[in-house]
């Protein structure tokens, strides 16, 4: 995915899980760089199998697994620089939201001051300071995955694993946490993120990694993945003054399979399998009298290509 | 991240905070209020007993009753009480945790999963320790309860009294101990804990018929050979009584040797407990 150095990146060379004769997932090879990158797929596809493999609460079968330059099987050097948010949703018995977060930082070898003053930051940062002195056991289910959250996050970690971590969320709360992942990207960390809902991946990812039936289809920026799929003609929304007339005139090129006026008779929407000639055809015809107003690219988003490669297996869109 | 610092200092701090996270857990927990009854039970049969005797004039019998201290205790407070006990407290520490679907909470902790065996195990030796050596206590003050006092001074400050029951605190410590860490093992691996209770019950029932090298590997023999008052002179008051054939010992190892054994059984026990909670992985699903 990318040409950062390895201890910056989440390397998967060739792993293989199995669980017992069941495939978990097989000959994974990732490079997973800083920013946001999602792990989709339906489920049983393999997702939180790679998490807890990256995270050592798994081993692999086969192959080798390296987490900013550091084996998952070293948790005492691991979680200095990871947290992982996992979809388990059972608590160490009687705690608070605050000692939750308190507790895992002395675990950590932090002293007293300064486990209080992450705990504190963490707390905050995903607004549930209020609730932080109450027993996590009469938590709603939103706010034990902010508590989850904010104990991933609290020791200020390098790469944050989040298995579901929109799960259970209201809209207000899901739209400051999508954003506090965007912020936690640029701060230059590796964000990796499982999750269904297709247009919340779409519009939070750097990059994806496509999962089916334990096998990676496909990873990389989303642009580039779509790119890669040459069986599938890409698809291209026109806007433009005269809908009828460029329909008529592109659909008589070789390069394009199909041409129809949007539903909304803003524009055409058209099938091809050589964008780049296409391009080239549309210059001309906008030296011909037709007023384009935008080009761009329609089918370039993860649910396309989620379909164009696993196709009816769909997650919540 | 902790820079600068001796892994023995970041290990004390982290098996401190282990401590704080599980004393409520082992202490408090209604699934494990049984062990507060097996434990009060001989405090309670004594206190009857005392009570008895007080109705009926004092008449006991100081030498006799330290005898029977001594058969109840390897009879029942060892073999039973202090056996099941530390069953329910130590087999839950891995095995309660994975139960609950918590255990994942330690392994995502920068935390040498060696130093969670050992924040565990002593988490757990401090609730059995607490509970049985102050049972022990207690038993102790019940069972002489009804002599005089001037009696009682006497057999402490005079006679071998305050010796036995420091050997008797000392051995009921060393068997949370050496039972300890066998079922924290067990708990790693067996799911059933029916299984390695009943493994360990026969074995340590038998030991008596093994062979010398056997014999060393269980945690009675070690027990036994330190007990201040020996059975067969409780027994002498019923030779027909078939459980001496189990409390005998016919040749007891010294007591350094005892607490030494005992000790290094622990640590191999605890040391292969921590290699397979090294290899662990956290798979719920298949509970």
């Amino acid at each position: 995915m990318s040409g950062q150095a390895p201890d910056r990146q989440i390397v998967f060379e060739d792993v293989s899980k199995f669980y017992g004769e069941v495939l978990g997932v097989n000959r994974v090879n990732l490079s997973i760089p800083a920013g946001i990158t999602s792990l989709v797929g339906p489920n049983g596809s393999g997702k939180t199998t790679l998490m807890n493999l990256m995270t050592g609460l798994i081993r692999p079968t086969r192959g080798r697994i390296t987490v900013m330059g550091i084996s998952p099987a070293e948790p005492e050097r691991l979680f200095h620089k990871v947290g992982y948010c996992t979809q388990f949703d059972s608590f160490p018995k009687g705690l608070t939201g605050y000692q939750f977060i308190y507790s895992y930082l002395r675990l950590s070898g932090q002293a007293h001051r300064v486990a209080d003053r992450l705990a504190g930051q963490a707390i905050e940062r995903v607004n549930l300071a209020e609730a932080a002195h109450r027993r996590i056991a009469g938590y709603s289910k939103g706010m034990r995955q902010r508590i989850k959250l904010a104990q991933t996050l609290c020791h200020q970690p390098s790469a944050l694993v989040l298995d579901e971590p929109l799960n259970g969320l209201d809209p207000l709360i899901r739209a400051e946490t999508i954003a506090l992942f965007r912020s936690l990207a640029q701060e230059g960390r590796n964000v990796i993120i499982s999750s269904h809902v297709l247009h919340e991946v779409d519009a939070i990812s750097d990059q994806v990694v496509l999962l089916s039936n334990g096998y990676v289809v496909a990873e990389g920026q989303i642009h580039g993945v779509r790119e890669e799929i040459h069986e599938q003609p890409m698809q291209i929304l026109i806007r433009c003054n005269k809908p009828g007339d460029l329909a008529s005139q592109v659909f008589q090129q070789d390069c394009v399979v199909e041409a129809k006026i949007h539903p909304d008779g803003q524009g055409v929407l058209v099938k091809t399998q050589d964008a780049g000639r296409f391009y080239l055809l549309l210059n001309r015809l906008a030296q011909g009298g037709i007023n384009i107003e935008s080009v761009a690219p329609a089918d370039d988003d993860v649910l396309s290509v989620y379909e164009y490669l696993i196709g009816t297996e769909e997650p919540t869109k | 991240m902790i820079t600068g610092r001796l892994p023995w200092a970041l290990w004390r701090a982290q098996i401190l905070a282990i401590l704080r996270l599980e004393m409520k857990k082992t202490f408090v927990n209604r699934r494990g209020l049984w062990i507060y009854f097996l434990a009060l039970a001989p405090v309670l049969l004594y206190a009857f007993h005392s009570f008895v005797q007080l109705k009926n004039g004092r008449q006991g019998d100081l030498g006799e009753d330290t005898h029977i201290f001594a058969a109840v205790f390897q009879f029942f407070f060892l073999r039973l009480a202090i056996f099941f006990g530390c069953v329910g407290i130590f087999m839950n520490l891995f095995r309660g945790e994975v139960v609950d679907k918590s255990l994942h909470y330690y392994f995502l902790a920068p935390l040498r999963r060696e130093v969670l065996v050992v924040g565990k195990f002593l988490s757990g030796l401090l609730a059995a320790s607490v509970i049985f050596g102050t049972s022990t206590l207690l038993q102790f003050v019940a069972v002489y309860w009804y002599f005089s006092s001037h009696i009682v001074q006497e057999y402490l400050f005079h006679g071998h009294g305050a010796e036995h029951l420091a050997a008797y605190l000392g051995v009921t410590l060393l068997a949370c101990v050496g039972y300890g860490s066998v079922f924290l093992a067990a708990g790693l691996l067996f799911r059933n804990p029916l299984i390695p209770t009943v493994l360990v019950l026969v074995w340590e029932a038998v030991n008596g018929f093994l062979p010398g090298l056997l014999q060393k590997m269980s945690v009675i023999f070690y027990l036994k050979s330190l007990c201040p008052v020996g059975i067969p002179a409780a027994i002498a008051l019923d030779r027909g009584n078939p459980l001496a054939l189990i409390a005998v010992n016919p040749a007891p190892a010294s007591p350094a040797t005892a607490i030494l054994g005992l000790l290094v059984l622990s640590v191999v026990v605890l040391a292969l407990s921590s290699v397979q909670v090294r290899r662990m992985q956290i798979d719920y699903g298949a509970e």
